[in-house]
Parts: structure tokens; sequence; C-alpha cells
């Protein structure tokens, strides 16, 4: 495993909030899944390793949290929340919109590269609803209009990061 | 009868012009003066404010704050841990947001005080996953805290030391359910624990005493350490004690925030006064009153009975605008309080449609454990996507509440319910839609309306 030594830092550092180690195991999933973008077998006995608990128990929990996946995402991961407030004012229009904007389905990578487009369970922000996540950032009232230009600005800015 | 004004003790600050997350801007507004004050009395006064002042958790339960404090057992020699439910996750609710984002120092403080009452000396800030933002906020704040010494080894000088942590949830709703959230702080998958035995109170985190607090619910303790148990209990109406956050979301002009004495505003009040009414050309057909697991009310039905005013027993006949919003009101006309998430429906909805979005929620978030949520919330889900996708049949209704008959009462943790209510109230109060629904196969699709499952 090669982990950056901000990360290892991160890692030394939380495990002793918790009397009992085991308990580290979410936010080092966290730490690894920020660095390297996804969960791999090697960072499951890796961790598992580290907090001196088997792979199984590390395993089991990246299969059960919706956020720990096990593949890579596009360069940007877009989250549009499905639930009952932003359904009610469009969510799934916005949703469709980003999908077509990027033609790709849910849950996958576009064919660019660029983005994954998931839906997700409610975002807690139902009163300026649809709200939509766009990397960690938070976007409200995103109607199809604004989707379209927040795609824009995701395209225009691909070149900048290095496009593949 | 006009709206009440808004009583703002939480969100005091959180639309003032100016006002930020860091410590300086929290002590020019006369932050951490009432832990200042708090810890220089003795534990059990603070215990016993919170007890007088009747507070009621407001993550969804409603249950005493005091209570629970009180069945910690203190014998054992075991630490005491608490933990801040910050998961908010509830559909409809996004108070606790607002607060983590804008005023987290109140948050701190609050945490600080209840931690110094009960002789707390770790705490969890249990924050969901999708608050990225707010999980760097609220870590700033706790060092700014600690840097300050109002949290760490040596709080104020006084000897007495507190850790906060924060931990990161992963996108599952079933951690906010208390013990599938402790099970989750073990590093274990969140399945709730069966109580009895697993009391929190008694055999929580690590197996040790545990009070698990909304974050709402602990911003309100530093109130009533500031202002008194007394003073606290009377605002609001008895029973129903202190303000509340109201959350509004859907089909109304004004949604967003908004805090009131609990009980002194209706529902009527609150959406056509303070919320500005349905959209134009529309009229509310539903409202969901406390979080997407409350049971619904629906527009022109009525609610009669008896209830106790002070020490007379007076005769009620209720509209839906006509309900207080409080725990006790809300409990008589079938629904609940519940976490404060107003979702408003108007008359441009199918409620198979909205049951089929509501279903999809619970069967997502379903943790697996108990067979008949599992399976149950599964099938009403699969039941109502085919209702809205052309296959609708008559017998649906029939069905999916046969379904969820079977599913209440029968699980581990309130998962259960909270899955099972939706489905029993939609199909009890809009039977006549899933029947004609059931004759028409459906509805036709047109692009004015908003599609939702």
């Amino acid at each position: 495993m090669n982990l950056t030594p901000e990360t290892l830092r991160k890692i030394d550092e939380v495990i002793p909030h918790y009397p009992v180690k085991r308990s580290a195991v979410l936010p080092l999933l966290h730490f690894v899944q920020e660095e390297q973008g996804y969960i791999c077998d090697e960072a499951i006995e890796w961790i598992a390793a580290r907090l001196e608990i088997q792979p199984i128990n590390v395993y089991e929990l990246v299969t059960f949290y919706p956020m720990l996946r096990r593949k890579p995402v596009g360069r940007r991961h877009i989250r549009v929340c499905r639930t009952l407030s932003c359904a009610l004012m469009g969510g799934y229009r916005t949703c469709a919109e980003f999908q077509s904007q990027f033609n790709t389905g849910l849950g996958g990578v576009s064919p660019d590269g660029e983005v994954t487009v998931e839906f997700v369970e409610c975002l807690a922000s139902c009163g300026t609803a649809p709200v939509v996540m766009i990397d960690d950032r938070l976007h409200e009232h995103v109607d199809p209009a604004r989707a379209r230009a927040l795609s824009q600005e995701i395209k225009a800015a691909a070149p900048a990061a290095g496009a593949r | 009868m006009p709206a009440p004004e808004q009583h703002r003790l939480i969100f005091r600050h959180i639309d003032e012009p100016g006002y930020s997350t860091d410590l300086a801007c929290y002590l020019r507004s006369g932050g951490y003066e009432v832990l200042r004050k708090s810890v220089r009395r003795r534990p059990e006064e603070l215990v016993d404010e919170v007890k007088k002042s009747g507070l009621r958790g407001r993550g969804g339960a409603g249950f005493p704050c005091g209570v629970k404090w009180t069945l910690l057992d203190r014998k054992s020699g075991k630490p005491i841990y608490l933990i801040v439910n910050a998961d908010e996750s509830e559909p409809g609710t996004f108070k606790d947001r607002y607060i983590i984002h804008r005023d987290p120092h109140q948050l701190v403080e609050g945490i600080m005080i209840t931690c110094f009452a009960n002789r707390v000396e770790r705490t969890f800030i249990y924050i969901r996953g999708e608050f990225p933002e707010g999980a760097k906020i609220l870590e700033t704040a706790i060092a700014e805290a600690r840097a300050a010494n109002f949290v760490g080894p040596n709080v104020l000088g006084t000897g007495y030391g507190c850790e906060i942590y924060l931990h990161r949830g992963a996108g599952a709703y079933i951690c906010g359910e208390e013990t599938g959230l402790i099970e989750s702080l073990e590093g274990k998958r969140p399945y709730p624990r069966i109580k009895p035995p697993y009391f929190p109170a008694v055999l929580g985190l690590y197996q040790c005493p545990t009070i698990v607090n909304n974050v709402e619910t602990i911003c309100h303790v530093k109130h009533i350490a500031d202002m008194g148990g007394d003073a606290f209990s009377k605002i609001g109406t008895p029973n129903n004690t202190g303000t509340r956050i109201l959350c509004v979301s859907g089909h109304v002009r004004r949604p967003g925030y908004y805090e009131f004495d609990v009980g002194k505003l209706t529902m009527g009040q609150l959406l056509n006064e303070v919320c500005g009414g349905p959209l134009a050309g529309r009229k509310f057909k539903a409202v969901i009153p406390g979080g997407a697991s409350a049971k619904v009310l629906r527009f022109g039905e009525r609610y009669k009975g008896r209830r106790k005013v002070g020490a007379e027993m007076l005769e009620y006949d209720w509209g839906v605008e006509d309900i207080p919003m409080d725990f006790d009101s809300l409990a008589m006309v079938g629904s609940m309080g519940g976490s404060g998430g107003v979702i408003v429906m108007d008359d441009s909805v199918s409620m198979v449609e909205a049951l089929g979005n509501i279903n999809a929620f619970y069967s997502h978030e379903s943790c697996g454990q108990c067979t008949p949520c599992r399976e149950g919330s599964l099938w009403m889900k699969k039941i109502t996507a085919r209702m809205a996708h052309g296959g609708a049949r008559p017998e649906d209704g029939t069905l999916l509440k046969s379904v969820a008959d079977q599913i209440a009462g029968r699980t581990i943790c309130a998962f259960g319910e909270a899955c099972a209510w939706p489905t029993q109230s939609f199909v009890a109060k809009f039977g006549d839609e899933f029947a004609e629904y059931g004759r028409q196969k459906g509805r036709p699709r047109s692009d004015s309306e908003p599609e939702l499952v």
C-alpha cells in the first residue's frame, strides 16, 4: 500500500481517539478512499492488519455503506438527491439533465471519464430542493437549467485538470 | 388568528449578517459564558435544570431529555459516553445542517455543558458522511475551543477534562437509530441492538453507559443552563416546552426553517402565513408533519376527540390546519412531531407516486437484519413502482396494506414502524386514489407534473 505521509499521519492521529482500535475502521476507510478514489482488496487487508481485525470485518462495511465503493468514479462525482422533497421540486428531471449532458447512465463513469452521476437518498437540505452534491460541495435549487450550467463548468474545467 | 412571531433561541444568529463560524465571532455574541457559569455549579444541579425544563428530544422520538440522563447507570464504575447524533437523515429534516454549518460553537458549548453535567470525559459527534463541509467546520470549531480551554484536559482551569471527537458516517440512514449508531461507532455494521437489554443508558458504547442526544437537543441544553429549567418550561405549552425548529419543504411558496414556541402555532398558520400558502393555482392535498416516516395527514379530514387542557378535559374538532405543532397534538391525530420535518404536497401530486418515492427510500435504507423489514420494504417498493409504471391493479392498495401490517411491531428497531407507517397511512387516507389508479392501470404522464418514482 502506497499511502501519502499525510494520509498516514491522519491515520496515526485518529486511532487513539477510540478506546477500541476497531472503531477506527470507518475513518480509515474514508481516508483511503479520499486518497485512492475507491477501496481495493489490498486496502481492505492493509486496514485489517493495521487495526488487528479480520479482512472480512472491513469488507462487510465496504459492502454495507453506500458511500464506500470498490470501483473508481469519474473525475467529478455528481450526487443528485432522489428523495421526496427534492423529487417534488423536480429532482428526477435534474438527474436526467446531468445524465444527458454527459451521455451516461446512473452509477457508471461517463464515456469521457469526466463524471459519475448518481441518485442518492436525502441530503438533508430539503428546503432548497432540488439539491445536488458535486464532490464535497452542495448546490441548491438545481433545476435543469442550473444543471446545464453546472455541467458546462465541469466540462470547461476538464482540460485544466489534465483531460485524459 | 395571526401566526405568532418566530422565537429564535437556537437559530438566533443563523441569518445574522456578518455572523461567522469562528470562535472570535461566537465570543463576541456572548459565547461560552454559559459554560463558564455552568462549570462553577454542581453537575447534579444542571441535570435537575434539564429535568425541570421538560425538554423533549428533538431527534424524532420526543423522549424527555432529563429522564434519559437520569436513567444513566452511574454506579457501574465504567466511563460514561456522550454521543451527539448528527446523522440527520430523516427525509424532510434539515435543521441540524444549519446549526453545524453556521453556528458550530453553539453545539460545542452545549456538548461541554452536557458532558460536565453527566461527568462525561469522552464525546463523539456522529456526523453523516454527506456533510463533509460540516465536518470540516466542526473540526475547526473543536480545535479552536480546545486551544481556548473550553474543551480538553483542563476545562477553564477547573481540573475537569473532556475531549470531543468527530466520527463520520458513510451514507446509511440506519446510523441515526441510536443503537445502530453505536454499532457503527464500534466499527461494525450498524445493525440495531435489541432493547432490553441494550439500553444505551446502561449498555451503550463499548457496553458502557451512554447518552445519545440529537444536535438540536444538545443546543437547547445550553439555553436551559442559561435561563434555568423553570424559565425554559414556561416557553411553549405544558409537556411540550421550549422552542422547536420546523423544517418545511415541498409545495409551499416559502419553504425553509422556522423556530417557534412549541405548540403555539398551528399547521395552518405555519403553511399559509409563515410559508406563504400553496403555489400559484394549487391547493394543499396532504402533509407529512414530522419526517418521512410520520403518518400523512389529508387536507379536508377531521380529527375529533377529548384532550386535557390544564386540569380540564375538552372536546376538540380539528381540520389539518387547526392542529397545534407539538408532540402531543400530532400524536393525538395519529401522526407524530418526529424530527420536525414538514413535507407538503399539493393537488398536482399522485399519492401513489409519492408513496413510491418514500418506499424506494426505505427499501434502500433497511439494514437487512430483520426479515419483515428487509423483505417487506422491498416488496412495498416493488408494488408501488409497478403501479407507477403502468402495471397498477385494483387490489394493490389491499396488498400494500397487508405487507405493511406484517412489518410494524415485528422488528428489532423502530425502522419497521418507520417504513410501514407511510404505506399504512397513504392507503388508509387515499384508498380512493389507490383504487382509481388501479382501475386506470396508472395514469398517463404529462410533462407538467413532477416525476417521483
